[in-house]
């Protein structure tokens, strides 16, 4: 339970770390909050020879808004996700999604790059990033360029993000009017990774559904995005048989995965309840008439 | 891979101490600066025993590295008590049987003093949401709970009671 031996370096400025990035290639890692790579390196999961500390890389830590989308620095942590008033009234799915990673000491250190870079496929801030449609830009010494989080995110822990690039930036688009969005998940302990977890945003005008967006994480690789069933959905009524339609289409359209412990049906099951409960909550924030 | 000498300031006090890269804040702490109330659980970030503040956020210092943290202020159980009075927090858990072997109680302690000085009337969902980090195989939690919101009240010094 003690990592193994590794150099450690700790730059202070973005290019000094991108340059050491260049150097070791797969044999350096980055290290944010930690709080998903140290029990790696303490189980021997992971064993960098070197490891990049961006604790002190400054200019990372903002969340601002600009040109209808909120913009957050990699290293911002899920405390300041949850708290943020900027947020909580411009892109509420992720303040309420980060309010429930881990536990309290964990949301002091952890990091909205961080998680995605480590691409767990129960974490909540990858499924906020795939439902909300969220544009992740990436730096090394070769240049800059962004992805989409439907792009970014590869399979179970793995990304698109090469072995001498950082996460710099993530872009989320604010709500926008009449909309409504909440995340719903289910584990056995509080604090614990979930099993299923839904993301779901509505946009309702005049009484009808304007645009739908709705994620679940848990179930497969990577958190998926019905986009096919929520393209459909703009005209419709938004009432409680709607909900259940929506529920139980999105349990079809989910490709669910047995494992030693958890049958693909038993992560269908609760899909199905998870998009019921998150899309009434939604629906009720979106200040549309039941 | 070798020892590197770095200074960690911890309780108001310098440390010059050596140490691996690989070596854990728990085990500096305990090991090289003979601190050991920082309790050492799991070691993987789960059972909360280990937490203490860095620039008074609760931290597991299992998920640390000693050579991280140069440069920012770490707090540990040994600097609640002032001049051997303990704080409202250790009081409480006192007088309401809040430990019974103790090992969790100084993660459980430094959470809730940080806690407790940003959210002063907290709710018992909001108390036992905090909680969920820290793994206690002895009280069952209710006296954790209860201290925790005896200390809260005193420590607004108001009478108010949290719902």
């Amino acid at each position: 339970m003690k990592p193994s031996a590794f150099s450690y370096h700790r730059p202070v400025t973005l290019d000094a770390a991108l340059a050491l990035l260049a150097e070791h290639g797969d044999a350096a890692k980055a290290i944010a909050g930690g709080q998903s790579l140290a029990p790696m390196m303490n189980l021997r999961l992971a064993q960098p020879a070197e490891l990049i500390d961006l604790g002190d890389l400054l200019g990372l830590d903002q969340l601002r808004e600009s040109d209808g989308a909120i913009e957050i620095g990699a290293l911002v942590r899920h405390q300041q996700l949850a708290e943020s008033e900027l947020l909580r009234e411009r892109c509420p799915l992720l303040a309420e999604a980060a309010q429930g990673i881990g536990h309290y000491a964990i949301r002091q250190r952890g990091t909205l790059g961080g998680s995605l870079a480590h691409a767990d496929p129960a974490a909540q801030l990858p499924l906020v990033a795939v439902t909300l449609g969220a544009q992740i830009e990436l730096a090394s010494r070769r240049g800059r360029r962004v992805l989409s989080a439907a792009e970014f995110f590869v399979s179970v822990m793995t990304t698109e993000l090469a072995a001498d690039e950082l996460i710099v930036a993530v872009r989320f688009p604010a709500l926008l009017p009449g909309e409504g969005a909440a995340f719903r998940l289910f584990n056995r302990r509080h604090g614990d990774f979930a099993i299923v977890s839904v993301a779901a945003s509505v946009q309702v005008n005049g009484g009808r559904v304007a645009r739908l967006r709705l994620g679940v994480g848990g179930v497969e690789p990577v958190p998926v995005h019905l986009d096919e069933l929520a393209a459909r959905q703009a005209g419709r009524t938004p009432d409680a048989a709607w909900v259940a339609e929506m529920a139980a289409g999105a349990s079809a359209a989910v490709e669910a995965e047995n494992d030693e412990r958890i049958t693909a049906l038993y992560r269908r099951e609760l899909t199905e309840s998870l998009v019921a409960r998150a899309l009434a909550a939604a629906l009720k924030l979106s200040g549309a008439k039941p | 891979m070798d020892r590197q000498a770095i200074r960690l300031h911890i309780n108001g006090r310098d440390f010059d101490i050596e140490v691996a890269p690989r070596k854990l804040l728990s085990d500096a702490l305990r090991e090289d600066c003979r601190l050991t109330g920082t309790h050492v659980g799991c070691e993987h970030g789960v059972c909360g025993a280990c937490t203490v503040l860095v620039d008074g956020r609760p931290t597991r210092a299992c998920l640390t590295f000693a050579v991280q943290m140069e440069g920012h202020q770490i707090t540990t159980i040994e600097a609640v008590a002032e001049g051997g009075e303990l704080s409202q927090l250790q009081q409480a858990l006192h007088e309401e049987h809040g430990l019974q072997c103790g090992f969790c109680t100084p993660g459980i302690v430094m959470t809730f003093e940080a806690y407790l000085s940003e959210h002063p009337d907290p709710s018992d969902d909001e108390i036992r949401d905090v909680l969920s980090g820290n793994l206690c195989r002895c009280t069952g939690y209710h006296n954790i709970v209860a201290a925790i919101r005896k200390a809260a009240k005193r420590m607004r010094g108001d009478g108010h009671v949290a719902a």
